[in-house]
């Protein structure tokens, strides 16, 4: 065997020796030891971070299973950073009375669907997409499920346990009908054989679902709101924008490599898709009252616009892609930031009523809040607006001038319960129901400066839109 | 650096400054200082570039400078000014200028300056811009700031005309977005850059077709377009008396100039084609905007229903194109802009003392405050065209423009147009007579004072540059007249 092939693996044996880390440490450290287990693992883990950051060789390993390209180590380290931001923000809930005797387990089983995004990614195989999708999934119900004394975290873990068995099952059976029409799984191998034909279609339909329920499109979404609501936050956070970030990659990966020549299949399908995925999460997220199920609304009608991008099939539509998720990580993880911060002092209480009149006792968690939700709602100069607007160019590129005017619409009627947040925190006035004056601790303090740091910054500077431009790539 | 940039630079250092204020006398000081700053950059360009234009400098925009932002999307920083650009950049920074002092007593000043400051980062620099994309971008900015200034500091209804507002505002951008991508793609998706697609490139007319509706429809909606125009009421109603001075005088401006710059100018052989339609929707807005405002009984909706019926009064000019009708749209851009900034500043002052705005309410206040009783004669003189003042040049204009044509169809819409001057004598001089002379209404008012020195200021700014407009109009038209040269040409050759 040729032991070479590691050094294609570097983030991945970078993220295990983590993982072996923290695993030893949790288990032989004594509970003193302990208290340093936060800053351990978040500097270990922003370390990785940094890793991914360094030069790689790139190229196939292991006969193709495995792909190491510009682009996958990009992507990776966007998992990377909203994984870090994640680990910031869950400092508060971890010290918590319930779930300081497993902290050490949250980063551990964190760090294990992580390595599962990676191989999702990285896949070269569609055995290899598979085994990444479980390695990510299974481990995810334990996350949904951390507050297990909690009814609604558990219900939650029982769902997301559910729905990913049967997403994978249907996926699963999709893979089948593709090996039985053209003997092998390599992708590169497919791509020359695919034709569209009948049992083709079929097994592309399947395998599409599988990777739609992940990304929760519509009408794959029915889990998401009841999930997000129960997840304890931070995992909530992590669901919507690691675990979606990841599902998108894997998809645009198969679609531009496989099925590039039945383009003319796929293409009404998602078109499809992405309209009543944005129409249908946009109109539910308005008559929400809780914020973390207006959150998987508002995150259902995101991925609808992360199909725009994919739909294009070029190399600027899988930029725009890869940068909207960047900018989607850094938007998404601020709002998560404050609504952590938020909950701890309502003790789990997320109704949107909480948030009323945040700005006079806290003003800059609702000036951090106000740029994440502009962010989203593509508002300039926030980064937001700039991934908004080529996401919209690069489909407007392949002549989709429909689906963008939609999209387009669409926006609109998201500033409006975007809108609603500014309007709960700076128009209204405090209640009983909302929170007091209070300090947010230092690591989330952190997080929310560098997500907000992302928002201002990302769009303003060119170069990291270019830098991704540079490697991306089309059918 | 071009001097154009400074106009964007400096509300954002404002923005910064008064991060650090500590005091209302330092947040005063701060937006005194930089509207100061932005009135004489305003001057300032506008001297270089008489001095530029008198030299013989002859390109269609002067002070052109442009940097590369992201090269894949051929996406520039590019600003340049012709004539039309600078007038509209001295009559924002008029405005904002005198804005400040309109809102000298605000509570949460600092929060209320912040939104003013990045309200006038996106009108200069849309002003400023000659790439669609910043162009976009800056529009966008002007427009949100809306929200929470009507939402947080407004009057009555405030939270429903706010959301009222920007959505209504945001839907029209959502076509002007659509609109913008048809024109970078449908022109090769080469450039970005206004004037390089007008005179380099070519867009067909079958993506023309349907590109020119979306972004006049677009830009329209801000220039309250019959039907889109429902907003304004609302909004400039519930707004606080700087921010309708500021979205009645400048933003609905944008509007226009927009309609002007990218609908009519990128896509004449459409505009020839399809003007007619938006000509029709203007003509309502005129008619239809003045009549509303007869019925109206709050000052702040007469004041709106007006500004429907003038800035139609502009959309409909920009639509007879022609270099006479062209030159008074522009012209008639100023002069609404003044003069509705002046009257929201005189009904935000009346407002502040009789905490009422129906007219009803309302009597011989002119025994209580003259001056600024005098100020709203004046703008209401102004507003139906007493020769004198700006008004008077600007419909003139427009309207000698629209009858050169001589087929019936344009013959009629301008006939039907200029019944609006009447209607607007019928609601002006009411509205005059009603709330300044008569008998006092209410004897409570009789202890009002008159304005204060902060609000003198800002209503004798305006009304001196109403004066001057209407003094001498030769200046301005000269300013811009040369300008429309190439566009009047694009239309000519069709």
């Amino acid at each position: 065997m040729d032991f070479s092939n590691f050094l294609l693996l570097q983030q991945e044996i970078s993220l295990m020796a983590v993982f072996v880390i923290l695993f030893i440490y949790d288990v032989f450290c004594s509970d003193k030891g302990k208290q340093w287990f936060q800053l351990v693992a978040c500097i270990l883990f922003a370390l990785h971070t940094a890793v991914g950051f360094l030069p790689f060789p790139t190229g196939e390993a292991f006969g193709g299973m495995f792909v190491g390209s510009n682009i996958t180590i990009i992507m990776k380290n966007i998992l990377n950073i909203g994984t870090f931001l994640i680990f910031l923000q869950a400092n508060n809930w971890l010290k918590s009375q319930e779930t300081a005797h497993k902290r050490g387990e949250f980063f551990i089983i964190t760090l294990v669907t992580l390595l599962g995004m990676y191989l999702m990614v990285s896949a070269g195989n569609f055995m290899m997409l598979y085994i990444g999708m479980e390695t990510a999934s299974l481990p995810m119900a334990c996350l949904a499920t951390f507050n297990k004394y909690k009814e609604r975290s558990a219900e939650a873990g029982a769902k997301y346990i559910l729905v990913s068995a049967l997403s994978s099952g249907v996926m699963l059976f999709g893979l089948s009908f593709l090996y039985g029409c053209m003997g092998t799984m390599y992708f590169s191998d497919m791509s020359i054989q695919m034709v569209s034909e009948p049992l083709v279609i079929l097994g592309f339909v399947f395998f599409f679902s599988g990777l739609a329920f992940k990304l929760s499109l519509v009408p794959f979404h029915l889990w998401t709101a009841d999930v997000y609501e129960g997840s304890p936050t931070a995992v909530t956070a992590y669901l919507s924008v690691a675990s979606k970030g990841a599902a998108a990659f894997a998809l645009m990966f198969t679609l531009y490599k496989v099925f590039g020549t039945i383009e003319a299949i796929w293409n009404p399908l998602l078109w499809g898709s992405a309209v009543i995925t944005i129409t249908v999460g946009n109109l539910f997220a308005i008559r929400q009252k809780d914020i973390k199920r207006f959150f998987a609304f508002s995150s259902i009608s995101q991925a609808g616009y992360i199909l725009l991008g994919i739909i294009a099939g070029t190399s600027q539509g899988m930029t725009a892609t890869v940068y909207y998720v960047l900018v989607y990580v850094f938007s998404n993880l601020a709002a998560f930031g404050v609504i952590s911060a938020v909950e701890n002092q309502t003790n789990g209480n997320t109704l949107i009523s909480a948030f009323n009149g945040l700005y006079k006792n806290n003003p800059k968690l609702s000036l951090v809040m106000m740029l994440a939700v502009f962010s989203l709602g593509g508002i300039p100069p926030f980064a937001g607006f700039f991934s908004k607007f080529y996401i919209f160019m690069a489909a407007a590129e392949q002549g989709q001038f429909l689906l963008v005017f939609i999209a387009l619409l669409n926006t609109v009627i998201s500033l409006y319960y975007y809108l609603l947040i500014i309007k709960a925190m700076f128009i209204k006035e405090g209640d009983e129901q909302s929170v007091g004056r209070f300090v947010t601790d230092g690591y989330n303090k952190t997080g929310l400066v560098l997500c907000t740091a992302g928002i201002l910054v990302i769009g303003i500077i060119s170069c990291i839109y270019e830098h991704i431009g540079a490697l991306g790539f089309g059918m | 650096m071009s001097i154009l940039s400074f106009f964007v630079l400096v509300p954002v250092l404002m923005i910064l400054f008064l991060f650090i204020c500590r005091n209302m006398q330092q947040i005063r000081t701060v937006m005194i200082t930089g509207a100061s700053a932005l009135m004489v950059l305003a001057i300032t360009l506008t001297v270089m570039f008489i001095q530029e234009r008198a030299a013989g400098a002859d390109a269609e925009m002067l002070f052109t400078a442009s940097t590369v932002w992201y090269p894949s999307l051929n996406i520039a920083y590019a600003v340049g000014v012709d004539g039309i650009s600078v007038a509209m950049i001295a009559l924002s920074a008029i405005i904002v200028f005198t804005g400040v002092f309109s809102s000298w007593n605000m509570n949460m000043a600092r929060e209320y300056f912040l939104w003013y400051c990045l309200l006038s980062v996106g009108v200069f620099g849309f002003f400023i811009s000659v790439d669609l994309f910043t162009m976009f971008m800056f529009y966008e900015v002007a427009l949100i700031p809306m929200y929470l200034l009507i939402g947080l500091w407004g009057t009555g209804r405030k939270e429903y005309s706010a959301m009222k507002l920007t959505l209504m505002l945001m839907g029209g951008s959502a076509f002007l977005l659509i609109g913008i991508l048809g024109i970078y793609y449908g022109s090769g998706h080469t450039s970005m850059n206004l004037l390089e697609i007008a005179n380099n490139l070519a867009i067909p007319i079958e993506i023309q077709r349907w590109v020119f509706p979306a972004t006049f429809l677009g830009f329209g909606v801000l220039g309250a377009l019959f039907p889109f125009h429902t907003w304004s009421p609302d909004g400039h109603a519930s707004a606080p008396t700087a921010v309708s001075m500021l979205h009645a005088g400048v933003l609905m401006k944008l509007g226009g100039y927009g309609c002007f710059r990218v609908a009519m100018y990128l896509m004449p052989e459409a505009a020839q084609e399809l003007g007619w339609i938006f000509l029709i929707l203007t003509g309502i807005s005129v008619v239809y905007g003045a009549f509303s405002a007869v019925v109206q009984t709050d000052l702040k909706y007469i004041n709106a229903y007006s500004s429907v019926s003038h800035c139609g009064l502009v959309l409909f000019a920009i639509l007879m194109m022609n270099q006479t009708a062209m030159t008074g749209a522009i012209m008639q851009m100023l002069s609404h802009g003044l003069m509705t900034a002046l009257f929201f500043a005189l009904i935000g002052l009346i407002y502040g003392r009789t905490h009422t705005r129906d007219i009803r309410e309302m009597g011989g206040l002119m025994k209580i405050m003259p001056f600024a009783s005098v100020c709203y004669v004046i703008a209401g003189l102004a507003s139906l065209g007493l020769p004198g003042f700006s008004g008077f040049v600007a419909e003139m204009t427009i309207f000698v423009g629209s009858f050169q044509h001589s087929d019936t169809f344009h013959r009629v819409l301008t006939i039907a147009a200029c019944c609006s001057i009447v209607i607007t004598a019928v609601y002006i001089l009411r509205t005059v007579g009603k709330i300044l002379y008569g008998p006092v209404q209410d004897s409570h008012h009789l202890e009002l004072p008159d304005a204060a020195w902060y609000e003198k200021i800002s209503t004798l700014g305006l009304i001196i540059a109403i004066a001057a407009i209407g003094l001498y109009p030769l200046g301005i038209s000269e300013l811009i007249s040369n300008s429309l040269t190439p566009i009047i040409g694009k239309f000519a050759i069709i």
